[in-house]
């Protein structure tokens, strides 16, 4: 420990994963550490990713740094640029560099990334022969494309195709050696990886493959390169891009165990526990990563055992592929190659030039392939990672996701085509150009990040794609944080399964007892959280739970809807939206009486009172609730209204009383609370004036009885239902609505609606839990009448009696207490 | 400045908040979950939204219009939003709660101009009149 009090971080390898591992301690403990930083390059930081756009002139080096000298001071961290470290005394625990500089530690990172591999052949020594790894790489490869014609790239990967290109945008003849049939072979299989080729040597790229290089050809710089077969093709520059290895060599010299890489368990410590490392240098159960995307997860789980939080674990990672050629589209993840047990799903277009493949088995998605419209990558990638099973949208799957009613992202791929004033959040009104610029200038990296700084996506989440297409395209990776499991908030590692699980089997009774039980890290958790838990604890233990006030959003406290002035409005209920000429006539006086600015018709069939002052709710809701009303919830997170058309009392198509039906079904469902809020719908005939099948549930009348559809929305994203199963009677048709509504109440996310809700579990889930399995149905409606009992008694009447009054009166400032000094 | 009486602690929910309203200005007392007592003007940085509907966690609110989260001690905002709410002292004796005003807003909400209907009660209105 250093004489301030702080302990020593010493950070061997100033690339990407380290700093990212040092900037994330500094947001939990800016204070804990002196920190000193070995690089071997003479720079900052910078975004290794974007090299190949340097090369190809459409960046500066500038452009990609991401930490200058002067930020390492502004940290007060010890930058040692250029300076590599040798050796590790582990015993002494101090770090040697080539300089001479010896530097103690109480913790050390190794972040030392991988080195790229040299083809043991002749000619590698010569001049103009090069590997791609690093500035250098790069400034060397722009100054010879200046003097020299000829260029060889060896290797047909990811970063030989991206200098390739580059080479040839700087006006060099480009030829790439590939020893494999295909392109990318370890991303692509053989039909993308044609139609690569096809496209890149239409942009006058040459290619030789499958061939093998023997030696390079030159006396002191080279002159051609020569393949197995003898054959010869000229060369000014050969650039080697056939892979790289971890680069384990400090840590094995020092005596920590390695194998490919170093060796590290889930908290990212090697075999000595002071020593963490990460990145590109690690073996992590079995595996090492030559991508960006798992280092920011690791780092997250680094900077957190250091900061000594000691709750992060590093489960692995599942990663994707994008390249960095402008104009081609090309995205892979996961295992696309198939094999026994697989299917696959293919979709191909060769005048459009898209070609997209899915690789699937037991319904869920393994690997995919998407060359020319990669808007859907990151949509089947989240499938791939969260297991979803695909069995009920996999008819439509391979048209993307705006096919499956994701209205809110479609039309809008390409979004590199998009000029930089195009809005891409409509809900914050924040465009392209604001975007990408806060992800150059801010160092933005994940999805979380963009919202915090932007706002972008962070409303109703119907551009969360576009904004994730907009971060792989700036910063030229896929950066969508790791699998893991999503916690709740960042008050707790449970996800909102474990916690209601933990609720029901540790019999937990309130907010403060599951946040014991689970070890918060707040004390009283966040607005995220704190609505959730009440929501869970209400549905588990009905008639039981304490409903905490406290920890409901203020529509729910104060039974109106906060509108942005801060006055409320009011919607009484209005059954089935059938209503009289007695109850128009007493929302008229009231609304005269309280002087309500805007009165009007709801979507919902009901009537809105807006701009009323708090202060005015509970007297308005007394003479509502003398004339017989009651709430109509139209502020929570609860069963809103039950739509319903004139059915066949009237109309000429009528084949049911759908109005009555209707009633009947808001008199069983009212004062619900939910996940989220709910919206039911009755429609008399099939033409569906009702509008159900964009409804929560809705019930289509027909002559033979009734439909029942679910997992419609009408919002931010147009879903319209899937059919659930068609029953004979009112009767069923009320079990079957509230066997559905309590299944939702009991396995929904917080804020999760239905249709999201279905995509995830899947129809068949829903079918099988509440169709197929009679008696499992009726014990949860029998659940849901049982909820009932507790939940129907109105709000607004209490409120009027005088309930939680103080919630609507101003405090009075009263006698002065004193003049202050 | 002045300390003005604003009623008891218990009229004031923990992890919740009431308003006291200075003629048009809105002071929001927030109570914590450990009982501290913290007074802010009623208003987000962000879009005026009012903060004493927000929920209290920690010594933190959030802003029930857009989810900013509040510095209750500060008044300023967290994380990456940047912008800053007024803050009053504000006191607990004998369980009773106090906030210290400015003269200047005391004042002002004394004069007939006032949009607002005043809810001072009558002694506190004579106490205004003699300052």
């Amino acid at each position: 420990m250093n004489s301030n009090g702080r302990r020593k971080l010493v950070l061997v390898g100033n690339g990407m994963a380290g700093m990212r591992a040092i900037e994330e301690l500094l947001k939990l403990e800016p204070e804990m550490y002196d920190i000193a930083v070995f690089g071997s390059e003479p720079h900052g930081n910078y975004n290794r990713i974007l090299l190949s756009p340097v090369l190809a002139a459409e960046k500066t080096v500038a452009d990609i740094m991401l930490n200058t000298r002067e930020w390492y001071d502004e940290q007060g961290i010890k930058l040692h640029a250029g300076d590599e470290v040798v050796r590790i005394d582990r015993g002494r625990r101090r770090v040697i560099a080539k300089s001479g500089a010896e530097v103690p530690y109480d913790r050390l990172i190794l972040a030392t990334g991988s080195t790229p591999i040299v083809l043991p052949i002749p000619g590698r020594e010569l001049d103009g022969v090069v590997s791609y790894r690093d500035i250098a790489d790069v400034d060397r490869m722009i100054a010879t494309s200046k003097g020299f014609k000829h260029a060889v790239v060896i290797g047909g990967g990811l970063l030989g195709l991206e200098a390739a290109y580059g080479l040839q945008k700087r006006g060099m003849e480009v030829t790439v050696v590939h020893l494999m049939p295909t392109l990318m072979e370890r991303q692509l299989d053989a039909s993308a990886g044609d139609l690569l080729k096809r496209s890149l040597e239409q942009r006058g790229l040459k290619f030789k493959m499958p061939a093998q290089t023997a030696a390079i050809v030159g006396d002191d710089r080279v002159r051609a390169v020569r393949f197995a077969d003898g054959a010869e093709v000229p060369a000014d520059l050969v650039v080697m891009a056939v892979g790289i290895r971890p680069n384990a060599a400090l840590a094995k010299a020092s005596g920590i165990a390695c194998e490919r890489g170093v060796l590290v368990n889930d908290t990212m410590q090697t075999f000595d526990p002071r020593i963490y490392a990460l990145g590109e240098c690690v073996q992590h159960r079995g595996t090492c990563y030559g991508l960006v995307a798992p280092l920011f997860e690791q780092a997250k789980v680094v900077a957190n055992h250091l900061a000594e939080f000691g709750i992060g674990r590093y489960a692995g990672s599942q990663t994707s592929t994008k390249l960095k050629v402008t104009g081609i589209d090309l995205f892979s993840a996961g295992d696309f190659s198939g094999g026994t047990g697989t299917e696959e799903l293919v979709f191909q277009d060769a005048a459009r030039g898209v070609y997209k493949k899915l690789v699937v088995s037991d319904n869920k998605i393994r690997g995919a392939v998407l060359y020319g419209d990669t808007v859907d990558g990151a949509w089947y990638f989240q499938l791939m990672r969260d297991g979803t099973q695909i069995t009920d949208f996999r008819e439509n799957i391979l048209f993307g996701q705006a096919h499956i009613g994701d209205s809110g992202t479609g039309g809008a791929d390409a979004v590199t085509l998009l000029p930089d004033t195009a809005e891409i959040c409509g809900c914050n009104g924040v465009c392209k150009g604001d975007i990408v610029k806060a992800i150059s200038k801010k160092n933005l990296f994940t999805l979380d990040e963009v919202r915090a700084h932007t706002k972008a996506s962070s409303s109703c989440g119907s551009c969360t794609g576009l904004v994730e297409q907009l971060l792989a395209n700036t910063l030229g990776g896929d950066y969508s944080e790791a699998p893991a499991k999503k916690p709740m908030c960042p008050c707790t590692i449970y996800t909102h399964e474990e916690v209601r699980a933990a609720i029901v089997r540790e019999r937990l009774g309130s907010i403060p007892a599951v946040m014991r039980f689970l070890e918060w890290k707040t004390p009283d958790g966040c607005h995220k959280c704190r609505p959730g838990l009440n929501f869970y604890l209400l549905c588990a233990w009905p008639g039981v739970y304490q409903d905490d006030k406290q920890s409901r959003f203020i529509n729910e406290r104060a039974h109106g809807n906060i509108q942005r002035d801060g006055t409320y409005s009011v919607v009484p209920r209005i059954w089935g939206g059938v209503t009289s000429a007695q109850e128009l006539r007493a929302i008229a006086d009231v609304a005269e009486k309280y002087r309500v600015p805007t009165v009007k018709v709801t979507g919902g069939q009901r009537i809105d009172l807006l701009g009323v002052k708090k202060e005015d709710l509970p007297r308005m809701w007394r003479d509502l609730s003398a004339a017989g009303f009651v709430s109509g919830h139209a502020y929570g997170k609860a069963l809103r209204t039950v739509k319903t058309c004139v059915g066949k009392e009237w109309c000429r198509f009528g084949t049911q009383d759908s109005t009555g039906l209707g009633i009947r079904l808001e008199r069983v469902t009212w004062g619900s609370w939910h996940p989220h809020k709910v919206k039911l719908a009755v429609s008399g005939c099939p033409r569906n004036c009702a509008e159900a099948t964009i409804k929560d549930l809705g019930v289509v009348c027909v002559d033979s009885g009734y439909e029942l559809h679910v997992g419609g929305n009408g919002g931010i994203k147009v879903r319209a239902t899937d059919f659930l199963c068609k029953v004979a009677t009112e009767d069923e048709v009320v079990e079957y609505c509230c066997a559905y509504l309590q299944l939702y109440r009991e396995e929904a996310r917080y804020l999760e609606r239905t249709a999201p809700w279905i995509e995830r579990v899947g129809l068949t889930h829903v079918r099988e839990r509440v169709v197929d399995d009679a008696a499992g149905r009726k014990a949860l409606y029998a659940r849901f009448l049982e909820s009932q009992k507790y939940s129907q008694t109105d709000p607004w009447a209490e409120r009027a009696a005088g309930k939680d009054s103080e919630e609507f009166q101003p405090l009075r400032a009263a006698a002065r207490v004193e003049a202050s000094p | 400045m002045t300390w003005v009486d604003v009623g008891p602690l218990t009229g004031v929910p923990a992890r919740g908040a009431r308003v006291v309203r200075i003629g048009d200005v809105r002071i929001a007392i927030f109570r914590t979950g450990s009982d501290q007592v913290y007074a802010l003007r009623d208003q987000c940085p962000h879009r005026g939204g009012p903060l004493s509907q927000g929920i209290v966690h920690g010594e933190r609110v959030t802003c029930p219009l857009h989810d900013w989260v509040i510095d209750l001690a500060s008044g300023k905002a967290t994380g990456v939003d940047e912008g800053c709410t007024a803050t009053f002292n504000v006191r607990v004796a004998a369980g009773r709660v106090a906030l210290e005003l400015p003269d200047e807003l005391l004042r002002a909400t004394a004069t007939p101009a006032s949009p607002e209907p005043m809810v001072f009660d009558a002694r506190a209105c004579a106490l205004f009149e003699r300052a």
